[in-house]
């Protein structure tokens, strides 16, 4: 170890050399401990210690937090040494204060008043020292306390270099926290002609500055091109001896070359003048050819910064994407690097091309290198290579290689790395579809992404491959008898059966004529699945086998005998029971017209861009490499893909976010699903996954009158009610969870007898016992005799295996305003009543906090669920929600308006209520206070 | 533009940070782990760039010494390795055939180093010849006043 210069520390050194000592961890820990001790009381005691002591403890504390321990004390102490007349105690304060200090400190004030004292010194030293601590903490308070005096050290003819190099890096620190602190006016030609400088490092840091200031403001700095063409000219012809220190390994000025051939690329084209243009074109021919001499030196430092600054000259030729010997040049000296021997050039060439091949003019000659690229996507060590090699096959395939590459790519698949392989997936889904003229081609290359990967192959891949299929006729004979195929090996993913139980249930018609795939044959091999299957496939495949019924009607007994097992009909999967009972009625009581009818096969989807694309993008914000066609916007399919694509990333996930629901509905049920199929419980698959919780929901069911009520590891609680007038009709629907059976099952009403005497209920009994996994109905009849408060609720009491009586009580869906009538009225009346009901008692009003996000459209959705008419155009401020109804009692009709006024920027809302009765509007606003 | 520097040794032990980019403490101490058993899990011939979060990493190992910097997507990779190449040739220069000892005692040096080739997250100097110059001219200011106190301790001044 050489002998340290300046002055050491030797306490410090002895800390250390204890530190590295330590045997084990705790020892280490309790000497630091034993160190911060001696700091703290040293930093407490009365006696002042001198800077040199100050400066030591703070280095101490320094290397403590540099081991990874917290430190919380002695930011005073460093903010002191700022301060010290001595140079080496003012930069281990600097020094502290930038490792340490974050930008909240209440030092921060202290801290700016010291810089501010050395900005202002003569030696430059101090003053660099300054700037480098801005540069580093870089916060809102020091861009506002500097504004003035950086740019001016910037420009002034007196400043020396060193400290202007570090004055334009530190603005740029300062520029990217406060974009407003760079002047205008005439200090942008002051700056630009930065370029211009004699001084190589003055320039060098210049650009980096000008390179920003261009991103934010491009025609504001656009005189920086030729003067930045000027100086790359200079650079790229000078001889690696007349930039003397400047020359790296033999390569003249390397990091100012990139950063000039960066600072070009903001700009496209560069340059409108021809010859600023040619001159540029001269530069990058140049570094070309130098690209082709032999290298100066055998050190791997020559050939890094001459390829660096030829990488980034290519990139610039990419950008421009006009010169097309340039670009078929560049793409030339890429092919040359796929084979060399130092992995980071193979890896940057692979990465570079695939840029090129984006471009029409290189795109051919990109083509050429496929077969090396093929070879790096199975050959190459490093992961990261191979990735890259996958990315460039991506993006150069076309009309003409897409078979090959595709067949290429899938036979990696079965050998790739697992953290590569759902990419792979999805870039061979997107390019199959593509570039499928012949959509039996497609169909094949799906199931073997399915055979070969099924684990990775995710729901939008095979979502897609059934929406092509439903929409090209040709198809889909083939695609039933691949598939049938598919399904016959032993094991086969779950995947699988989901598009075969798809396809079948369309098309299996298609292929029943061969006696090999007749109907009774189709039906056993899905159903030799079924069991395997999880409850999501399970619950398709009961779809495809109501498809069977009407399909094929002469195995309809065999299908009813399995929707009528046990398993099935008196499932614990809610959707599973349902489908299977709903099912098992549809095919006994409907008709062979009625059937056909419901059960006919699907209609085309819509055509839109594909829905993995967008989950490519989101897998890899900013790094998915493009496929030529896709800038291009020759695709072939499917026809909207051309619009699509003029759209941005954010509208097409929200397409992929409605492809990807509504093929199958099985995740997220549609509202209106009960059309035909009568669909009790419609939400229950969204709502009964947090199997362990309990979830109560009676609150919500002041807006809706179906659902699931209730719902704990035990039992479920359905509910399906309608109204009509003063007239009410509630099922109940008792789920039981377990697997035994529920005794002594027994609900009560609880509503006391006065209150009956306005609301009238009438409930049927129960069975007493409640079997394991079955579901029993009770109906209840309510009558609005006059207006009520609050709601009936109901106590189940039962017991599980024998146990003490469980008891759960739930509120019935039975407020008062299920009575509501909505009631439609123009400005005119609505006002003239409004003010009718202006009285004491008729008015309540209340202010409550929105619940967050303020949602405004869901707000009018509760008030019509809530059974009122919304009445817009009558509120002249359209945020503003306006309604009107008549509660039905057989006593009278209760008229009511609402209104509820949004204000946004405090996130409140206003709730005025205004009825002919007190009772009703106090009620009213209680049930709907704090619910938006 | 760089957004921070790990020196980390073959153990995987920290020894020199400097972050270019505001992160809190716990997040800096979750790059730190993650990267440096991401970096010395990977085998010596392979590619020194990897894509990690929507950085890119370069690194490059001396000696028992991991150089590892985290740059933008555009930044210039090979020109990274160069960086961290000067900076060693800068370490090695000023200590005398640099070793992992001299940085551990030394950190405060290596930092004053650090921060004469890169202000910012870019480069300031990239002359080596500057650069030396710059600290040289430190460590005299820190001599002269060594000097001025001996002679003040013993009454000279």
């Amino acid at each position: 170890m050489a002998p340290v210069r300046g002055d050491g520390m030797r306490g410090l050194a002895v800390f250390i050399s204890d530190i590295r000592n330590c045997k084990s961890k705790e020892a280490e820990i309790k000497r630091i401990n034993k160190e911060l001790a001696n700091i703290r009381s040293k930093f407490k005691g009365d006696k002042t210690l001198d800077g040199y002591q100050k400066k030591k403890y703070v280095c101490k504390l320094l290397f403590i937090f540099l081991l990874g321990h917290d430190i919380d004390f002695g930011h005073m102490e460093a903010v002191n040494l700022l301060s010290s007349n001595k140079y080496s105690e003012k930069q281990i304060g600097y020094l502290f204060i930038s490792v340490l200090v974050n930008t909240n400190s209440d030092l921060i004030k202290l801290i700016i008043q010291s810089i501010k004292n050395d900005l202002q010194s003569r030696n430059p030293i101090h003053v660099n020292l300054a700037l480098q601590c801005i540069a580093n903490i870089g916060s809102r308070d020091m861009a506002e306390a500097f504004s003035n005096e950086i740019p001016k050290l910037l420009v002034s003819g007196d400043t020396m270099d060193v400290v202007k190099q570090s004055a334009a890096l530190c603005l740029l620190r300062l520029f990217r926290t406060c974009p407003d602190i760079i002047p205008g006016g005439e200090w942008t030609s002051r700056i630009i002609h930065l370029l211009n400088d004699q001084h190589m490092g003055v320039v060098t840091a210049a650009t980096s500055l000008i390179d920003a200031l261009v991103k934010k403001n491009p025609e504001e700095y656009k005189g920086c091109v030729s003067l930045a063409v000027s100086r790359l000219s200079r650079i790229v012809t000078a001889s690696y001896t007349d930039l003397q220190d400047y020359t790296y390994y033999f390569v003249p000025a390397p990091w100012l070359s990139v950063k000039l051939l960066r600072l070009l690329q903001n700009y496209n084209p560069p340059t409108e003048d021809p010859g600023v243009r040619g001159r540029l074109n001269e530069c990058l021919e140049t570094i070309l050819n130098k690209a082709q001499e032999p290298p100066k030196s055998k050190k791997v430092q020559h050939s890094n910064a001459k390829n660096a600054v030829l990488f980034e000259a290519i990139n610039l030729i990419i950008h421009n994407d006009s010169e097309a010997s340039l670009l078929v040049r560049a793409c030339n000296q890429l092919g040359q690097f796929l084979s060399n021997r130092e992995t980071n050039l193979r890896y940057l060439a692979l990465e570079s091309m695939c840029h090129l091949a984006t471009s029409e003019f290189s795109h051919e000659a990109v083509k050429k290198h496929q077969e090396v690229v093929i070879l790096s996507m199975k050959m190459e060590k490093d992961v990261s290579v191979r990735q890259q090699a996958v990315d460039l096959l991506y993006a150069m395939c076309d009309r003409s290689n897409a078979e090959e590459i595709v067949q290429e790519m899938l036979n990696y698949l079965e050998t790739a790395d697992y953290s590569i392989r759902e990419e792979m997936v999805l870039k061979v889904a997107i390019l199959a579809e593509k570039y499928a003229t012949d959509y039996t081609w497609y169909v094949d290359v799906i199931l073997n992404l399915i055979r070969i990967a099924g684990d990775y192959v995710s729901e939008e891949v095979w979502y897609r491959v059934i929406q092509i299929v439903i929409n090209r006729e040709e198809v889909q004979g083939y695609a039933a008898k691949t598939v049938f195929e598919a399904l016959q090996a032993p094991a086969c993913h779950e995947n699988m059966v989901k598009v075969g139980g798809y396809i079948l249930g369309e098309f299996g018609n298609l292929i029943a004529g061969d006696s090999r795939s007749a109907p009774m044959v189709q039906f056993k091999l899905l159903h030799s699945k079924y069991h395997l299957c999880s409850s999501m496939t399970r619950a398709l495949l009961l779809s495809t086998y109501i498809k069977f019924i009407n399909l094929f009607p002469e195995i309809r007994g065999t299908i009813q005998d399995v929707f009528r097992q046990h398993s099935n009909l008196r499932s614990a999967d809610a959707e599973l029971q349902q489908r299977a009972s709903e099912y098992l009625q549809l095919s006994i009581v409907a008709s062979t017209d009625v059937l056909a009818t419901v059960l006919e096969e699907m209609p085309s989807f819509p055509e839109r861009e594909s829905s993995i694309l967008a989950v490519l993008k989101k897998k890899k914000p900013g790094r998915v490499p493009e496929n030529a066609e896709i800038r291009d916007n020759k695709s072939p399919v499917p026809n909207s893909h051309a619009q699509n694509n003029a759209q941005n990333n954010h509208t097409s996930s929200a397409n992929n976010a409605n492809a990807s629901s509504d093929l199958l509905g099985l995740s997220t049920p549609p509202a209106n699903q009960s059309g035909t199929l009568i669909d009790v419980l419609g939400d229950i698959y969204s709502t009964t996954n947090g199997n362990s919780s309990v979830i109560n929901n009676s609150k919500k069911f002041v807006f809706k009158n179906n659902g699931v009520l209730f719902e704990n590891d035990l039992l479920q609680i359905g509910v399906k009610s309608e109204f009509r007038q003063n007239l009410g009709r509630l099922g109940l629907y008792y789920g039981n969870k377990t697997q035994t059976a529920l005794q002594n099952f027994v609900p009560t009403l609880q509503w006391s007898a006065e209150d009956a005497l306005k609301l009238n209920v009438q409930i049927k009994a129960v069975e007493p016992t409640l079997e394991a996994g079955a579901q029993i109905q009770q109906l209840l009849t309510a009558e609005c005799i006059d207006h009520y408060v609050g709601a009936p609720s109901i106590i189940m009491s039962f017991r599980v295996n024998g146990g003490a009586i469980q008891k759960i009580t739930v509120n019935l869906p039975l407020t008062v305003n299920k009575f509501f009538e909505p009631t439609e009225m123009n400005a005119e009346s609505f006002f003239a009543r409004w003010r009718n009901l202006g009285g004491e008692q008729q008015r309540a009003q209340r202010v409550f906090k929105a619940q967050q996000p303020l949602d405004l459209p869901g707000a009018r959705n509760k008030l019509t669920g809530f059974g009122l008419q919304l009445l817009d155009s009558i509120d002249p401020n359209p945020d503003n929600m306006v309604c009107a109804g008549i509660i039905h009692t057989q006593a009278h009709k209760v008229g009511c308006l609402l209104r509820l006024e949004p204000n946004k920027q405090a996130q409140m809302f206003r709730l005025t209520i205004r009825s002919s009765l007190e009772a009703v509007t106090q009620e009213i606003c209680e049930l709907l206070v704090d619910q938006f | 533009m760089l957004q921070f520097m790990l020196l980390f040794s073959r153990q995987g032990k920290l020894r020199l940070q400097k972050w270019y980019v505001a992160h809190s403490d716990k997040v800096k101490k979750k790059i730190t782990r993650e990267l440096i058993t991401t970096i010395l899990s990977r085998k010596p011939k392979m590619c020194s760039f990897l894509e990690w979060k929507d950085c890119t990493i370069v690194y490059k190992r001396y000696a028992s010494l991991y150089f590892c910097c985290a740059i933008e997507q555009n930044d210039n990779e090979l020109l990274t390795l160069e960086v961290i190449h000067r900076y060693v040739e800068l370490l090695d220069k000023y200590f005398g055939s640099v070793c992992e000892l001299d940085i551990i005692f030394n950190f405060e040096k290596a930092y004053f180093i650090l921060d004469e080739l890169l202000v910012g997250g870019e480069i300031q100097e990239t002359s080596k010849k500057n650069v030396l110059k710059a600290i040289a001219a430190q460590d005299v200011l820190q001599e002269d006043e060594a000097a001025d106190g001996a002679l003040r301790d013993i009454g000279l001044l």
